[in-house]
């Protein structure tokens, strides 16, 4: 990269980016050292097990999202109906929902004695088993058919109205189109959502914790978190550290060879005039996909908001002290994540790229690997019980790093092109640019990526869970031990409030940022 | 005197050369093909851009090593010339006080200015309420309250429809011969040489040429002018 004066100093930035590598250094260092400790790390049959099941979900599940998104991406990107907009803005919302949320959700779909099985009774047929490779692959789609769909859905609308309008002059029939069009876009764009999805159920721990487990349905996070808390056996849980950040490892170099989409930008609101959408049965095709994914995202949706106000009455105590212990956990892990995302953004904005691979760790480490390595950093010296809230807001904060950067460092970038060289010909360099120029013209993007960052903290179950003693909870943990006692009624009730409670950070964090960047 | 020594100016991979004497004011327009080095030997001189070699001297002082923010000049771009979201008078004011602690009198100097550009009262508007007209006259008023003996104009005026454009140049004339102040001007259009400049460097194969009058431009062309104007006429 060439020189050129920036107004922003980069040091700031590069301090944060080390601290970063820093920490995940520390914990891996403890992890490998821990892993080499008690002489030659053997695997037994369980921890090959789990291996092959996180591979083999993370396959299903990438496979069965992309396979379903196609058809459902194709049906937004050619047909305008009223409720459009909605679907494709609910397709956004899976990502903010909490995990534990999600299943409880699913469950009282698709669980035993949920809507589905129920139905199946009156005609004499057996109810629906969700427990197992097919509950975790389930949920799965559930939270990554939409990532996929809104990925392919950007392609489709990458592709120039002008090759439309051209093949409709040569006269070309859907068929044609698809083979001219659509095909070579998919060939790029189906490969980097599968890597996408494949690297985030790689790291999938809430959904194994709550719908595997068994021998048969134990992904490598789980196994972690089972070592840790139920055998105390450390040098195992290192072990398998090692293995999931070889795993993290190689599906992030996958991703990077084939280039994942962002996913994330705007643009895919508008639906292009198009002439090979006219046979009788592309629109039954697409009337059936939009259906079936309005269906699956919604039904379980509903379902959450009907369990859950059965369910808020009986709400007690610890179930509130759980949420504010979530809100204050969230907020200090937001606080954080902007002291840490700004500059660094400003830094690989202004000419030092490298600053931007600081979110690589909060993708390749999973929280489970970074909790077990700060788990035996500190259990020598202090009660993990006592860290449990700190630690969770910093892997929090890290774990929200890859996604905002993703916003935050092109919206700076822009700016400093923008407006960089004014402000140095002014001389207001430094904290004046900072105060009167980036913090007003990026407060879209550092709202709406400080959101992001509050609602994964608000519905987080990894850390926390491996950390936390018997009388501190978060939200989430609060939820999956009333689970855990089969009070199900007061978990569907919890859910409801801690999903109204990350939207509403989100949307508080959101619209803080819009509220005077609307200039 | 704006004196630029044996000195060369990066631009990525690209350099531009200059060994020359500007002079100390008068308005000097800045000509040649596009991707030259115009702009680049006008962003060398504000300090956007580092050189390789060489020195640039005002009044006998070499000005290379200081911030773009320290340096006697002051600089209009294409575009982005105001902060949209901050009003015509902070935008003025940040000519005074780069952290916008504007006090009474530093009120008064930017109301003074823009009244001076035809802008008085205007003063509250944010720049998207304002004409494109009315943005350049907003950014000359920042540029004289920032007091700067030498101004860089990077074709401001560029996006303007001729009568405008006219107009401002006649400004900057006006203004600049006010403040004995020297002015640098990049253009693709020798009418606006002729209208108000009377010396031209012309920058070719990224080399910028020692400034020659406009009568020369006119009457007699040296090879690398007649390539450059082709068969342009007044």
């Amino acid at each position: 990269m060439a020189w050129r004066a920036q107004p922003v100093g980069r040091t700031p930035g590069t301090i944060a980016a080390a601290g970063i590598f820093a920490l995940v250094a520390a914990c891996l260092a403890a992890v490998a050292w821990r892993a080499a400790d008690d002489g030659v790390p053997s695997l037994g049959p369980a921890d090959w097990a789990a291996l092959r099941f996180t591979v083999l979900q993370a396959c299903l599940s990438a496979c069965l999202s992309v396979v379903l998104a196609i058809p459902v991406a194709r049906a937004l990107a050619r047909r305008s109906f009223a409720g459009r907009r909605a679907l494709v803005a609910l397709l956004g919302a899976p990502f903010l929902l909490p995990v534990i949320v999600a299943v409880l959700g699913l469950l009282t779909v698709f669980g035993r004695g949920g809507w589905i099985s129920s139905l199946l009774g009156l005609f004499g047929l057996p109810p629906l088993s969700i427990y197992g490779l097919q509950g975790v692959v389930l949920a799965h789609v559930f939270f990554n058919l939409p990532l996929a769909t809104r990925l392919l859905l950007q392609g489709w609308q990458e592709i120039p109205p002008e090759r439309f309008r051209l093949a409709a002059q040569l006269g070309a029939g859907p068929r044609e189109v698809h083979r001219l069009l659509e095909r070579p876009m998919l060939r790029e764009a189906v490969p980097g959502a599968l890597a996408l999805v494949f690297a985030v159920c790689l790291t999938s721990f809430a959904v194994a914790l709550t719908l595997g487990g068994g021998p048969r349905a134990t992904t490598l996070e789980l196994a972690i978190y089972q070592a840790v808390r139920f055998d105390f056996d450390l040098g195992r849980a290192a072990v398998l550290s090692v293995l999931q950040l070889a795993l993290g490892l190689l599906a992030v170099v996958a991703g990077l060879a084939v280039a994942a989409p962002a996913g994330f930008g705007g643009g895919i609101g508008r639906v292009p005039v198009r002439w090979d959408r006219t046979g009788r049965a592309a629109q039954v095709l697409d009337g059936l996909a939009i259906a079936f994914a309005a269906l699956f995202l919604l039904v379980p949706l509903a379902a959450i908001l009907l369990a859950g106000l059965k369910g808020l009455p009986a709400l007690e105590g610890p179930v509130w002290r759980a949420a504010a212990t979530s809100l204050i956990v969230a907020g200090a892990s937001t606080v954080l994540y902007l002291a840490l995302a700004l500059p660094v953004a400003l830094t690989a904005a202004a000419g030092r790229p490298l600053a931007e691979t600081a979110g690589l760790p909060g993708l390749v480490a999973s929280p489970l690997v970074i909790g077990t390595g700060l788990f035996l950093i500190l259990y020598p010296f202090i009660d993990p019980g006592r860290a449990a809230l700190p630690v969770t807001v910093l892997s929090n904060a890290v774990m929200a790093l890859p996604f905002g950067l993703r916003v935050l460092v092109p919206a700076a970038r822009a700016e400093l092109a923008r407006s960089g060289r004014l402000a140095m010909g002014l001389d207001m360099g430094g904290w004046n640019y900072l105060r009167h120029v980036l913090l007003p013209q990026l407060r879209g993007p550092l709202g709406f990526s400080a959101g992001i960052a509050a609602a994964l903290s608000m519905g987080d179950l990894g850390v926390i869970a491996l950390f936390a003693d018997p009388d501190l909870a978060t939200l989430p943990l609060a939820i999956l031990r009333l689970m855990g006692a089969y009070r199900m009624e007061q978990a569907a009730g919890a859910a409801l409030v801690l999903a109204v409670l990350t939207l509403a950070v989100f949307w508080m964090f959101d619209r803080g940022g819009h509220a005077r960047a609307a200039l | 005197m704006l004196r630029f020594d044996d000195v060369g100016v990066l631009n990525g991979t690209y350099r531009v050369t200059a060994d020359m004497e500007v002079g100390a004011g008068g308005i000097v327009g800045v000509i040649g093909a596009s991707g030259s080095g115009k702009s680049t030997l006008l962003e060398g001189l504000a300090g956007f851009l580092p050189l390789e070699r060489g020195r640039i001297l005002w009044r006998n002082e070499a000005i290379e090593d200081l911030d773009p923010g320290r340096r006697p000049v002051a600089m209009l771009f294409q575009d982005g010339n105001l902060f949209p979201h901050l009003t015509v008078a902070q935008n003025v004011g940040l000519g005074i006080r780069p952290d916008l602690r504007l006090k009474g009198d530093d009120k008064a100097a930017v109301e003074k200015a823009l009244d001076r550009v035809g802008l008085a009262g205007l003063g509250p508007r944010r720049p998207g309420e304002l004409s494109g007209g009315q943005r350049s006259r907003a950014a000359l008023a920042r540029v004289l309250v920032q007091g700067r003996p030498v101004l860089l104009l990077d074709e401001p005026f560029a996006a303007l429809g001729p009568a405008l454009k006219a107009e401002m140049l006649d400004l900057v004339k006006t203004l600049a011969a006010e403040r004995g102040a020297l002015v640098l001007m990049v253009t693709h259009d020798p009418g606006d040489v002729v209208r108000i400049a009377d010396r031209v460097v012309l920058v070719d194969g990224g080399e910028a040429r020692a400034p020659v009058q406009v009568r020369e431009l006119l009457e007699a062309p040296s090879e690398e002018l007649k390539a450059y104007l082709g068969d342009w006429a007044l």
